[in-house]
């Protein structure tokens, strides 16, 4: 009724209570800590903070607890706020080479310097319930036993160890090494150089490029991966303050990274060798590593001179299509009152209609009067 | 390093006037400056993220914040009413992050941040106008990658929308656009004027308003200024034509507004009022009086102040 | 830093009232090319830019945006000026800077100097402050085109021969070409590439 669009105020706030509410849920069951969110959610903590660019596993907790876990409404909140915080300048280029090892798996290979570190996973678990979980664990249950010998200090990333030999792509800084375009500040225009391509990929939907990575698997785009190598653990930051001149370490942020290895033929100018796609993600996250780094390689597409036919291998495609955040505010917006434009459409079609009818009628008429002179 | 934990206690000293850091007005400003330079062109710009949802209007939102100041008077209008639900909500946004002075009257606003209509009173000069707008790109349907429609732009090369429109008028009678109708900006460029049914087209012409476009997800900017040829696309044998309806506003009698219908029970009943709905209350302030506003005041649908 | 402040003028007292003032009167010059729009705000320029000028530039200029300045100004205290306030770098190359000033009297650099964007990016145009002597008094010349309500006049004086034929050919290149701001004390003009100019005797 009319009145219905009125009084919009007092209904927003107390959709605003209502919210509350519903996200304490029975009162009779405690409150969540953030901390314990952070502690046992952190899968989810790093796909918030990968879909919200931001790396502050406190505050993906506190996103994911005031979003009552809704993944894509936690990535926003933190993209809120990270739009409004102050930039000091650009870390430098961190060393994956020297990341602090908690998993090491390499598909190309059945061993290799530095070994095969299986790590913290569930590629080996059933998927059976574990109904203790149900009830509370006794403390110091969930202790791993240590490992009887150290890590090896050196863990090569495996390109490295193909790219000594020649056959990997090799991958430079461009000319001069710009600072890498900021997709957050500026806008992007196509065809997308590979430094946006991979910095909306790091952002985008985990889904998304799953779906994408999996399209160019299994047969829309023309890929052969294989897993070089995925690893996760810790990598410092550094930072150089200008006024210091020299780097300072800011601290380590858990990162996991993906190197595909695929096929390519060559060209006039190159000789067969191997080509890379790359992913990289906050977090322990390898489903988004490795689709990335498919989703990346059939993005270089272009680059190799290759037909770009699929979905996967155009960057306009992908880059708008994979922000979950902007995707979800569009798709949602219908929501949004559009009666005006209706009204227009309605406008419209009755009067197509009626005319038609008109249209029908005269010549239901003119066939009815020219009928009976026929007769005559 | 943990400071921004006590966030949320008080956020409002964290927040610059008009929520966006002074880097960001400018970036936006220099925008604006091309886009009024060159009318119906979309000037690429560095969109934000918004704590509003892409989609919602952050577009609009994020050109208002780089002009808005102390001296100026909002109005936010969602369908040509100033309360629907999302009009309030950018209403409130502005009045908590640029403690700014609203207002519902359109002949006292100075900025009119509207969502899918202009309003029925005319515009004058000195006003400006901003429309939030979900697709700048006005041939986006016709071809999807942007690389492509770039280039028509470059060349002003309109022959596929000319088609689209003439396949329209062969199969229906008519070109079936109702909302969104493209239209020629200055006689150079073809413009989305964002989803305002086409019964507001004419009202962009040579306007004595500057007319200013923001689209958020889309990351563009554009701009009509005042006095300026924004013709709708049409063919001579099949001349632009707008909405009209069979009967006037039910509750001020206006004849000449752009009505909204409402289902008012489930045996068909209608009854049409006018969207604007600032626009229909000044009416129905000066006298005038539709068939219907009786029953609706009975019902307290309305509040009939020639009653009251 | 306190060196600085010494040898350097201030610049805004009140960046974001005063920078939102300023940005509505060139938005209103450059949608309403021909009107005379006043920026009153109590800023000293630097020796060699009209008020107008410095207050656009400390408006819109930042690291993002290059700027050209003649030698002996790029060289002096508008050049550090403008470093300081609006950390803008200074160029040499005409055709790289988003925004430039010039002296309307001197010979060089022609406006085709500027970059005119291109036909895809239109928008990527240098946007050019003209200092002139005074902004009327000069050869009148009839504006039209969007923004002017039918036809409008200007008169600015002090700028060099050919000036008015360098402003015509620009617009030729429209929806390409330089933007223009004329400036003279407090007070502008928009001339925008979209106007057309036609001189009347």
């Amino acid at each position: 009724m009319y009145v219905a669009v009125k009084g919009g105020e007092a209904a927003i706030l107390a959709t605003h209570d209502l919210v509350a509410e519903a996200r304490r849920g029975d009162e009779s069951v405690p409150e969540l800590a953030v901390a314990q969110i952070r502690e046992q959610m952190g899968l989810a903590c790093g796909r918030v903070m990968n879909e919200g660019s931001l790396y502050d596993p406190d505050l993906a907790a506190l996103a994911l607890k005031q979003s009552q876990g809704d993944a894509i409404e936690a990535a926003f909140l933190m993209r809120a706020y990270r739009t409004t915080l102050p930039r000091f300048g650009s870390s430098e280029p961190l060393d994956t080479a020297k990341m602090a090892i908690r998993r090491r798996v390499s598909a190309t290979y059945k061993d290799l310097p530095g070994g095969q570190v299986l790590g913290p996973t569930y590629d080996y678990t059933h998927r059976l319930f574990d109904f203790s979980l149900m009830g509370e664990a006794t403390p110091g249950e969930a202790q791993a036993r240590p490992a009887t010998h150290p890590l090896d200090a050196s863990m090569p990333r495996v390109p490295d160890i193909l790219g000594a030999e020649g056959l990997m792509e090799e991958e430079a800084p461009p000319e001069g090494d710009p600072r890498p375009f900021d997709l957050t500040r500026e806008p992007v225009s196509f065809p997308a150089e590979r430094d946006v391509r991979l910095q909306a990929m790091a952002r985008g939907d985990e889904g998304f490029l799953l779906g994408l990575g999996y399209s160019v698997q299994r047969g829309f785009g023309n890929s052969h991966p294989f897993v070089g190598e995925v690893r996760v653990g810790e990598v410092s930051v550094e930072f150089t303050p200008e006024e210091l001149g020299f780097a300072v370490d800011l601290g380590e942020i858990t990162l996991t990274e993906c190197q595909m290895v695929n096929q390519f033929a060559g060209s006039k100018d190159v000789p067969p060798q191997f080509t890379r796609g790359y992913g990289l993600s906050f977090g322990h996250s390898e489903r988004k590593a490795m689709s990335m780094s498919l989703v990346d390689r059939a993005l270089k597409a272009r680059e190799f001179g290759e037909a770009a036919t699929y979905p996967a291998q155009q960057d306009e495609f992908v880059l708008y299509h994979s922000d979950n955040v902007e995707a979800a505010g569009f798709v949602e917006h219908l929501k949004l009152p559009h009666y005006v434009d209706f009204q227009g459409e309605l406008e419209l079609i009755r009067r197509i209609r009626r005319e038609r009818q008109e249209r029908q009628d005269k010549l239901a008429d003119q066939a009815g009067e020219a009928l009976p002179e026929a007769a005559e | 390093m943990n400071t921004h934990l006590n966030v949320g206690e008080d956020t409002k000293p964290a927040y610059n006037y008009a929520y966006l850091d002074e880097q960001t007005k400018r970036m936006i400003r220099r925008a604006l400056l091309k886009a009024v330079a060159i009318p119906g062109y979309q000037v690429p710009f560095g969109s934000r993220e918004m704590p509003l949802a892409r989609g919602w209007g952050t577009g609009g939102i994020q050109v208002t914040a780089a002009i808005i100041g102390p001296e100026d008077r909002l109005k936010v209008i969602d369908q040509g009413a100033d309360d629907t639900t999302n009009a309030v909500s950018i209403r409130r946004f502005f009045e908590r992050t640029a403690d700014a002075r609203t207002t519902e009257a359109t002949d006292e606003a100075t900025i009119i941040q509207t969502r899918h209509r202009i309003p029925e009173a005319p515009l004058k000069a000195g006003q400006i106008m901003v429309y939030q707008v979900p697709q700048p790109e006005p041939l986006r349907k016709l071809e999807p990658h942007e690389a492509e429609t770039r280039k028509m732009h470059a060349w002003g090369e309109y022959g596929l929308m000319q088609v689209k429109l003439y396949e329209n008028i062969a199969r229906f009678g008519e070109v079936t656009t109702t909302y969104d109708y493209p239209v020629m900006v200055n006689g150079r460029y073809v413009m989305a004027p964002s989803p305002i049914p086409k019964f507001d087209n004419p009202k962009m012409q040579m306007s004595p308003a500057l007319q200013l476009f923001g689209a958020g997800r889309e990351k563009r900017i554009y701009a009509v200024p005042p006095h300026t040829s924004v013709r709708s696309l049409d063919f001579e044998d099949h001349p632009f034509r707008i909405q009209s309806w069979e009967q006037p506003c039910g509750l001020c009698g206006a004849a000449d507004s752009y009505l909204d219908e409402v289902v008012i029970d489930d045996q068909g009943g209608r009854m049409f009022v006018c969207s604007d709905s600032h626009h229909c209350e000044t009416r129905r302030a000066e006298g005038h009086r539709g068939a219907m506003l009786a029953d609706a005041s009975a019902l307290h649908l309305v509040e009939d102040e020639a009653k009251s | 830093m306190a060196t600085n402040e010494t040898l350097i003028g201030a610049g805004f007292s009140d960046p974001v009232f005063q920078s939102q003032t300023a940005f509505r009167a060139l938005l209103a010059a450059l949608s309403e090319p021909g009107q005379v729009c006043e920026l009153a705000i109590a800023v000293e320029p630097p020796a060699g830019l009209a008020r107008a000028t410095a207050l656009a530039l400390l408006t819109l200029a930042d690291y993002e945006t290059p700027i050209w300045l003649p030698a002996s100004l790029r060289d002096g205290p508008a050049g550090a000026w403008l470093r300081f306030h609006c950390g803008a770098t200074l160029v040499e190359d005409p055709a790289r800077a988003a925004f430039a000033v010039i002296d309307g009297a001197s010979p060089e650099p022609k406006l085709a100097a500027f970059n005119p964007g291109d036909d895809q990016f239109p928008d990527r145009s240098t946007t050019v402050i003209v200092q002139c002597a005074a902004l009327a008094g000069g050869e009148t010349m009839t504006l039209e085109g969007p923004g002017i309500a039918g036809s409008c006049a200007i008169a600015p004086s002090g700028l060099r021969p050919g000036f008015w034929d360098e402003v015509a050919a620009n617009g030729a290149l429209y929806p390409c070409g330089v933007d223009l701001i004329l400036s003279h004390g407090a007070h502008l003009i928009g001339l925008p590439r979209s106007t057309q100019i036609q001189e009347t005797r």
